[in-house]
């Protein structure tokens, strides 16, 4: 009895959950409203014989309980009427959601002949765009030609693809009420491209190109998620679209660099930076060897490519803002003396041009403790601790240990990475949701022992 | 030479003469499906166990400090292959088959006792391949259970190295050992019943376990040969599955493969999987209600028909996981379309159950609970199914908690209040004792009110957009805070549900000792296991004679008889006389 009382209870609870609870589609910012309408007639359909179903039983429990001994069952193997019955009223029920489903489906599959295209272009665990600049038309592409002066593994020969416009930040601009169709490309594993305001969603391949079209009905700023298991990074992979009246995409796109405006982008001067790194090495040393006494790590023997991105968002206050990050916060003018991207290009170059001693140990921990724990970190700092420019994972072995134990403090406790624009500072955070103090001493010891 | 069948030649057994014989190398399969039921179940608490790693993860990010990303998407990966393969198939088959077919069919054994045995050990020595990957450098395979390449064996997954060889080892190993144990149901079934045990006579536990092991004959091979090609390209650098790429920045030496020719690989033994699990689910709960209830079955041969036909419906179905895989969209009119046609016979199963229902006599036992509970679950699990079937509707959802919470409730859940309530059926048959009722009781109601506290949010959060599989949600634009506090509440109500299964287990091994003595039919049942002249059965299950049977498995309440009940072997009589022939 208690089992059928139950029953009803939830059965009531679960129409009650359904309206009451807060949990239902985000606000629809798409032309996909037809998919929310399935969903409704779905929930309809299978509303109806959830309750229906579940009361009868209810019903039947407590009416034909067992309630004193000589009670028999009725005799009814078969009821041939009542079985085809029951059949052709769930094959219209079935009809009814499978119909608008399809014809929903017929317009996804053909996508409209003047939809804009960008390519969402997916690795782990970063996203990045191109659109096909003037000509309308996207250069042809290569994961073998992919490298760190070439991240989109773009053909330097294929005429159409020098216009092709590079977006190398993880955020989006599309114009308001623009069909526009996704062409998906993967560098490296399944990836997916889903924005829940949106609705649709494609899994990136890599080996061939994907797609899924759709018209932003609503100006804001959403989130892309990656909704297809790409490895330890996966919940990370985050981007952004935004979009906008048609006159700011216009101002956004003329910001964009293209192909061919960064294949001529000029290369660091390593001589030129030798005079601007006067004002840096009064605290990281004439070597760039680091004093540990002023809080100044060790930056000789670091990637270029990581120098320059930190130096690029200490001077535009996406790094070091934080009133709590007080070593972060004394950059900022420093940064400030380097007065554009040449400067920092120069400064970055002659970095890389130091002698490279490893720093100093000073950390200690349980080093068999770390190499457990340095198994998540190595899929992006490498095996050897030694960086990996394409998951923009600088190098910390060799680097100054207790300036690597502040960080990890930092990122713990959203001292840095919690600004919106430090897009690849921001992927830490959950990284070192689960690590103590303790345990990241221990990582710091496994990486002081490679 | 004139045919004579395989049960009229009397089969000779090699009765034990040790205790190793009897109870380790054993033939019998009423023992090997007791060990399958220990190896299932102590692989199942580990599964379990590492549910509870994640729950405590996604419920309370950077409280409770448990396990780093890495071992997160472990957990993700052997928590969802082991429940559903090593665990639900093996208790399923190696367990409720070995031990029903032969009794509920009127057989002494299993047609190949040897190969059978052999099929146990080479399930125990996948289940050790499988768990030892815990063990190697890299940790086990955080691919997902799906195994999807290139992630699966490139560098940026965990275990994309041993973990990920060692969890494709195991599974061939599994399927080596289904095919034998599989081989074995299907022959026994079709070869070896009793006299007058005719197909259409046949309980429904026999028929939804061996049209199970069919799929599963049918469908394992296309995960054995995607293991294969899959183990080449992580050991052999072949590239079957691998296009070119660019692996975090490294130019592969891979170029031409499909991605997408796994996942047709993995789904085409993927889905008729869930029906592996479904179809026994679905014959063992019809027998369950049926005595229960005291009232035949409701449209017996529909019944056996729909399990064929969501058997064979099963094969033409699988790329409905595939909707946004990036194949061709087109296939999406047909999968939906078939996905769909598959909801009519599966909906005739429910609505039998229920009218087995009316009418009936409901005893309430503990196992009718489970089965009760089943019902209610398996139509919540079925109708969201219907969601996700259908392309348009299954493209918001996809890849969200609502798939996790859809299948939960469908194979997960459903399936396990199945297990449940034909351990608490079947126990006093073999072992001579009846399980404690209240414990059994408070098992009950925890598990089915639990679980549908974790899963019933889960679908809401879904329609959110929430994406499964995240180690932690983080800063987003894209989620109230609100999810949050629900997903702790789902973590408190999966710890309170994990903690009952502890209660279960305790009631099993403290029945054995103090449970109530058991008569050998304690439940009035008609079938044939319940007629045996011992309790337990011994060797060889029926004594000098094998039954006769003289009617199908569901006369139940026939009028004028004495009893509610007519076993499937008692001879014909003025007791019988009002039956409907079968």
């Amino acid at each position: 009895m208690a089992i059928a009382i139950v029953i009803i209870l939830l059965v009531i609870g679960s129409v009650i959950f359904h309206f009451m609870s807060p949990w239902y589609f985000t606000e629809l910012a798409s032309n996909w409203g037809d998919m929310d309408n399935t969903v409704t007639i779905t929930f309809i359909v299978c509303g109806l014989v959830f309750v229906l179903a579940n009361l009868f039983m209810a019903y039947c429990i407590i009416k034909f309980r067992n309630k004193d001994k000589d009670q028999r069952a009725a005799y009814e193997p078969e009821n041939k009427k009542l079985e085809i019955w029951l059949t052709i009223i769930t094959s219209v029920g079935v009809v009814a959601m499978l119909a608008p489903g399809l014809v929903v489906w017929a317009k996804f599959v053909s996508p409209p002949e003047d939809a804009n295209i960008v390519e969402a272009v997916g690795q782990q665990w970063q996203w990045s765009f191109r659109l096909p600049g003037k000509d309308g038309r996207l250069g042809t592409v290569d994961s073998r030609k992919i490298s760190i002066d070439n991240p989109f593994g773009m053909n330097a020969d294929d005429p159409y693809g020098q216009d092709d416009v590079l977006i190398t930040t993880n955020e989006l601009h599309i114009p308001l009420n623009q069909p526009v169709k996704f062409n998906l490309r993967s560098k490296d594993v399944l990836h997916n491209f889903t924005v829940p305001q949106f609705r649709v969603k494609m899994d990136l391949v890599p080996g061939m190109i994907t797609w899924q079209w759709l018209t932003p009905t609503r100006i804001g700023t959403y989130e892309i998620l990656c909704e297809e298991l790409c490895g330890i990074g996966h919940h990370t992979m985050r981007g952004k679209v935004v979009v906008e009246e048609e006159e700011q995409y216009q101002a956004w796109l003329a910001e964009q660099k293209t192909y061919a405006q960064h294949a001529a982008a000029p290369q660091g001067d390593a001589h030129a930076g030798k005079a601007l790194y006067q004002v840096c090495a009064s605290c990281h040393g004439l070597e760039g060897e680091g004093n540990p006494a002023l809080n100044s790590p060790k930056i000789s023997g670091q990637e270029s490519w990581y120098v320059k991105r930190q130096l690029e968002y200490f001077k535009h206050g996406i790094r070091g803002t934080n009133p709590e990050d007080t070593y972060g916060a004394q950059m900022a003018p420093m940064a400030a003396t380097l007065i554009d991207e040449s400067a920092i290009n120069n400064v970055s170059a002659y970095i890389a041009s130091l002698p490279d001693k490893p720093a100093a140990q000073t950390i200690k921990g349980d080093i068999d403790n770390g190499k457990d724990l340095y198994e998540t970190c190595s899929k992006c700092h490498g095996r050897q601790a030694e960086g990996k420019w394409s998951v923009n994972a600088p190098r910390i072995a060799g680097m100054s240990d207790w300036y690597l134990l502040t960080q990890l403090k930092n990122f713990k406790h959203g001292l840095r990475g919690a600004h919106p624009g430090d897009v690849t500072g921001r992927q830490m955070e959950s990284m070192v949701l689960s690590l103590n103090e303790e345990k990241m001493q221990d990582i710091i010891a496994y990486i002081n022992s490679l | 030479m004139a045919h004579v069948a395989l049960a009229d030649k009397g089969q000779d057994l090699a009765h034990p003469k040790t205790w190793i014989g009897a109870y380790v190398w054993s033939q019998d399969h009423k023992v090997i499906g007791i060990q399958y039921i220990i190896v299932a179940t102590a692989v199942g608490l580990v599964a379990l166990a590492l549910s509870a790693m994640m729950r405590l993860q996604l419920g309370f990010p950077g409280i409770f400090d448990l396990i780093q990303p890495n071992e997160y998407y472990s957990a993700v990966t052997m928590h969802g292959m082991i429940m559903v393969v090593f665990m639900l198939t093996a208790f399923f088959l190696g367990g409720f088959g070995n031990l029903l077919i032969p009794l509920m069919c009127g057989a002494r054994d299993m047609a190949f006792p040897y190969m059978n045995m052999l099929s146990f050990w080479v399930y125990l020595a996948s289940v050790l391949v499988l768990c030892s990957s815990f063990f190697v450098p890299g940790g086990a395979t955080g691919a997902g259970w799906t195994l999807y390449p290139p992630q699966a064996i490139t560098e940026g997954s965990a275990g994309s190295g041993m973990g990920i060889i060692l969890m494709l080892v195991s599974l061939a190993l599994f399927i080596v050992a289904f095919t034998m144990g599989g081989l074995n149901y299907v022959t026994t079934a079709f070869q070896a019943r009793t006299r007058g045990m005719t197909l259409m006579r046949m309980p429904l536990s026999v028929w939804g376990i061996i049209m199970a092991t069919i799929l599963g004959l049918l469908a394992f091979p296309a995960l054995l040969v995607a293991a294969i090609m899959m183990l080449l390209d992580a050991t052999l650098g072949t590239s079957f599955f691998m296009p070119a790429i660019s692996d975090l920045g490294e130019v592969s030496s891979t170029s031409g493969g499909t991605p997408i020719l796994f996942q047709h690989l993995f789904w085409f033994f993927g889905h008729p999987e869930v029906y592996i699990v479904a179809l026994p689910m679905f014959g063992i709960a019809s027998d369950l209600i049926s005595t229960h209830a005291r009232k035949n079955i409701f449209g017996y041969r529909m019944m056996v028909w729909a399990l064929i036909a969501i058997g064979g419906l099963s094969f033409i179905v699988w790329a409905h996981h595939m909707y946004v895989s990036g194949m061709n969209p087109y296939f999406g009119f047909f999968f939906a379309t078939t996905t769909l046609i598959i909801a009519v016979p599966t909906a005739i199963k429910v609505y039998n159950w229920v009218l087995t229902l009316w009418h009936g006599n409901i005893h309430l036992n503990v196992p009718m609970l489970f089965a009760i509970g089943f019902i209610f679950t398996f139509i919540h699990g079925g109708i969201t199914g219907l969601f996700l079937g259908n392309v348009a509707v299954d493209v918001p959802l996809s890849d969200t908690y609502f798939v996790i919470g859809h299948f939960h409730m469908v194979m997960g859940v459903s399936p396990f209040l199945i297990v449940f309530g034909g351990m608490y059926h079947w126990y006093p048959k073999f072992t001579g004792r009846m399980l404690n009722d209240t414990m059994g009781k408070i098992h009950f109601w925890v598990t089915f009110l639990g679980t549908y506290a974790i899963y019933l949010p889960m679908h809401y959060i879904g329609i959110l957009g929430v994406p499964r599989r995240y180690f932690a949600y983080g800063t987003t634009l894209s989620f109230p805070d609100s999810v949050q506090v629900i997903n702790a509440s789902i973590t408190i109500a999966a710890l309170i549900v994990g903690t009952a299964q502890l209660l279960f287990i305790f009631n099993i091994i403290w029945s054995l000792f103090n449970g109530k003595k058991a008569d050998s039919n304690p439940w009035r049942a008609t079938t044939l296991e319940w007629q045996t002249p011992d309790t337990p059965p011994k060797h060889g299950n029926w004594g000098p004679e094998l039954p006769v049977v003289y009617r199908w498995a569901y006369s139940y309440s026939v009028p004028g008889a004495d009893e509610d009940f007519i076993p499937q072997n008692e001879v014909p009589s003025e007791n019988s006389k009002h039956e409907v022939e079968t």
